[in-house]
């Protein structure tokens, strides 16, 4: 039975370690992190058909962890199926932003807009980052944990 | 000659409006007839399920999940309860993995002759084709009443397995479905595919690139349309699929004509797989014990399956509590949407209508 192979974070770490170095800030078993002014440049290195080919972003998550947020990055690679995650924390809860990737994958774009809508981190340039499934001038974002509806 | 001065019109379809399958409003601008620009505007179905998740437990979520694809509850039910189950570390016995594939199967048929009906009343062909589809999707319908008294809104599943054995008289049914049904999809072939009107319609309209397919994220028949072999159920595969001997059609331009024809085809697939299930299903429990409130270890997954529109997958936190921490929806007809601009902008009102019914988008899912 042939399953999708999943890479763990120190393997992708030690491949990726070699074209940008210090870019990861930690990785273990299940993912690596990097750090939300890098994410672009790993996400290019990991897109790169003649590398690891990366071609299709699965999901793009985001989780409230009251200190942080967390951006979660499901990657696949349809043709060696494999698959792998890469995290990003961002800091504070005020005013958090992440780099945006919907120029490397198209997938990212409507994505990225509704973790903007309901989790309200910003990704730096997203070309049309607005709300997407609640109204323009809805106050608050209501996935957070300290939403009050 | 002197040019005619010309200036773009904007004009909005929906979100009231029958050929956008639901509360769905495309913000259209036109150049004469040629459209130019499009926006898709969403949300007016948004329940917050991933929110209302947060404060329900395990077993009250499945109910959940029938409301976002509301036209294939089935398969929703499957991708919820695979993600907790895979959070949990909770065995399913055999004979319940085999009553899950049999109904997710018949759910994707279920999905795709709605799809196909629609997609012919977009193009015009009011009401009769429909029809066709619906008559056989009712018996499939009653074929789910006899599993759990639900037509639409199933909960059929449970973590651990499904929520009882299958009557006696489901599998007399389910056999004289089988049988009849592949004399149905010549039928219904016979006056759709070599259709001349359809084929003038569908054929080159709407074009979605293997290369932009992909970027884009798209997932399932649409995917496939665009000549790239990809399906879960055999690049990773869940439950029983691994033991059962099945085809993935694909497209070869990724054209309108290619989506509906995958579809299709994917329905023949269907019925080869429930048919193999049924000679190898025995008799055995259908569920696992498991406690009343079930509280998974402090971890996260994510899991998915090949829903009928595309890759249905859960992304799940649990801190050790009664309901999770975080459930987020990777919903396969909101990410489906991602080409939709490029596929529209410069074809006709008309064809916006077919290649919009082709990508076959339900808004509970959409919205979630």
């Amino acid at each position: 039975m042939i399953l999708t192979k999943i890479i763990t974070g120190e393997e992708i770490s030690k491949s990726i370690e070699s074209t940008l170095a210090n870019a990861v800030v930690a990785s273990d078993e299940t993912a690596i992190w990097v750090s939300p002014e890098t994410i672009h440049e790993v996400c290019k290195t990991l897109k790169n058909p003649d590398g690891l080919d990366y071609s299709f972003l699965t999901a793009i998550s985001a989780v409230d962890y009251i200190e942080y947020f967390e951006v979660v990055y499901h990657l696949t690679s349809l043709r060696n199926n494999c698959s792998c995650i890469i995290k990003v924390k961002t800091s504070g809860r005020e005013n958090p932003k992440v780099q945006s990737v919907s120029d490397i994958w198209q997938a990212a774009d409507l994505q990225e807009r509704e973790i903007w809508d309901l989790m309200g981190i910003k990704f730096e340039g997203h070309p049309n980052l607005k709300r997407i499934l609640l109204w323009e001038g809805f106050d608050g974002h209501p996935l957070r944990k300290d939403f009050i509806g | 000659m002197a040019t005619i001065r010309t200036e773009p019109v904007t004009i909005n379809l929906g979100p009231q409006h029958p050929s956008t399958h639901g509360v769905f409003r495309l913000r259209v601008t036109f150049d004469g007839e040629e459209i130019v620009d499009l926006e898709p505007v969403f949300g007016y179905l948004h329940r917050g399920t991933e929110k209302l998740a947060e404060s329900r437990n395990y077993v009250q979520i499945v109910t959940l999940t029938d409301r976002m694809d509301y036209v294939a509850s089935m398969s929703n039910n499957l991708a919820y309860v695979r993600t907790v189950e895979k959070l949990s570390n909770i065995k399913v016995p055999e004979r319940a993995q085999y009553i899950r594939v049999i109904s997710v199967e018949l759910q994707r048929i279920a999905s795709h002759l709605m799809a196909t009906g629609f997609l012919l009343n977009d193009l015009g062909a009011l009401a009769t084709p429909l029809v066709y589809c619906f008559r056989e999707r009712e018996r499939i319908l009653d074929l789910f009443e006899m599993l759990c008294g639900a037509r639409i809104t199933l909960s059929y599943m449970r973590p651990g397995g499904v929520f009882q054995d299958t009557p006696e008289e489901f599998w007399d049914s389910l056999n004289t479905l089988i049988s009849d049904f592949p004399n149905y999809l010549d039928e219904l072939e016979s006056l759709i595919t070599t259709n001349e009107i359809v084929l003038a319609r569908t054929i080159g309209v709407g074009l979605l690139s293997d290369a932009q397919a992909i970027d884009s994220g798209v997932t399932g028949p649409i995917l496939r349309a665009s000549s790239v072999k990809w399906d879960l159920r055999k690049a990773n595969p869940y439950e029983i699929y691994d033991r059962v001997n099945f085809d993935i059609p694909i497209g070869s331009s990724g054209d309108t004509y290619d989506r509906y024809y995958v579809r299709l085809q994917e329905m023949r697939e269907s019925i080869k797989i429930i048919s193999q299930c049924i000679e190898q299903i025995e008799p055995g429990p259908v569920r696992t014990e498991t406690p009343f409130f079930i509280r998974p270890p402090i971890g996260e997954t994510y899991s998915s399956i090949e829903g009928p529109k595309g890759e249905l997958g859960f992304y799940m936190v649990s801190d050790g509590g009664i309901s999770p921490y975080r459930c987020k929806v990777r919903a396969p007809s909101f990410i489906n949407l991602t080409p939709l601009r490029d596929m529209i902008t410069g074809w006709k009102m008309g064809d916006l209508i077919i290649i919009l019914g082709s990508i076959d988008i339900v808004l509970g899912e959409v919205d979630r």
